[in-house]
């Protein structure tokens, strides 16, 4: 069985799209390789790309996130090229979670070294009506 | 291994640490490559055949939109397999697939209901919040057999 995948870098490793896309080259692996931005996306059958999966994790263990895709790279019903452009169906759940990318690879980091876990911070409350009305009476005083 | 649903189903922060430590991600993708995959003319271009709403209807009622019964044709089975689940509440980047709050809402509640284990957490919004998240996602996914 083929499957999809997507590698994607954090914004703050130091292992670039390129980097494993050569890596990938390098191996000889049956696969197919698309670079984009946010990393490579890989297809191939299922125990190569599970084998190819582990090499590219060692590369940067804490800084490279890896999924599952359902279409095949330059699949015509989500490639842009084939549907003259636009937004990329997927994109936005991507976009919305590379910003927290940098955060989880350092916890993970931390996580791997067992550092001691920070002190949860308190719960952020509403503020009281009274200290509202104090607000408003020293503003219009 | 265990077989563990994640919500949202089209995370990627959850599915890659579901699968770093050991156990199987059950996510939006694969479905959606089980669809795309099976040969068939039914529907080109995504072989929606009229079985699917079909699926849909074991977990929505016939007068609940079809969107909902649609999406429920995918995610459904998955809780149906899942062993266990990691649910984030999030309402910033659902679109698409999890672009339905209605069927978010019951998603998260045919997890519960089941009575599989599962863990409800927020996403990080600094550091020290995403190093707690990743230390109970661990210790979650480490307590699973």
């Amino acid at each position: 069985m083929r499957v999809t995948k997507y590698v994607i870098t954090s914004p703050e490793s130091e292992i670039l799209p390129s980097d494993i896309a050569m890596h990938i080259y390098g191996s000889k692996r049956d696969v197919h390789v698309k670079e984009t931005c946010f990393g490579v996306i890989i297809n191939g059958e299922k125990d190569e790309i599970d084998d190819l999966v582990r090499e590219i994790r060692a590369m940067d263990p804490n800084g490279i996130f890896i999924k599952d895709r359902g279409f095949p790279p330059g699949d015509p019903r989500r490639c842009r090229g084939h549907r003259g452009g636009g937004p990329r169906p997927g994109f936005f759940m991507l976009e919305c979670e590379s910003k927290m990318l940098p955060m989880i690879s350092r916890a993970l980091e931390a996580e791997s070294r067992n550092a001691p876990l920070p002190e949860a911070a308190p719960e952020k409350t509403p503020v009281s009506m009274e200290r509202l009305v104090e607000i408003i009476k020293d503003e219009f005083a | 291994m265990v077989k563990v649903i994640v919500y949202p189903p089209t995370s990627t922060i959850l599915a890659d640490l579901v699968d770093r430590m050991g156990h199987t991600p059950l996510v939006m993708a694969n479905e959606i490559r089980k669809k795309i995959d099976t040969p068939s003319l039914e529907s080109p271009p995504l072989n929606i055949t009229p079985e699917d709403p079909k699926k849909g209807l074991k977990y929505a009622a016939v007068d609940v939109p079809s969107g909902v019964r649609g999406r429920m044709s995918l995610i459904g089975p998955m809780i149906d397999e899942a062993e266990a689940a990691i649910i984030v509440e999030d309402n910033n980047c659902l679109v698409g697939c999890t672009g339905c709050a209605r069927t978010n809402e019951l998603t998260r509640l045919l997890i519960k209901i089941k009575g599989i284990p599962f863990i409800e957490l927020k996403y990080p919004r600094d550091d020290g919040e995403a190093r707690r998240f990743v230390h109970e996602i661990r210790m979650f996914l480490e307590g699973l057999k």
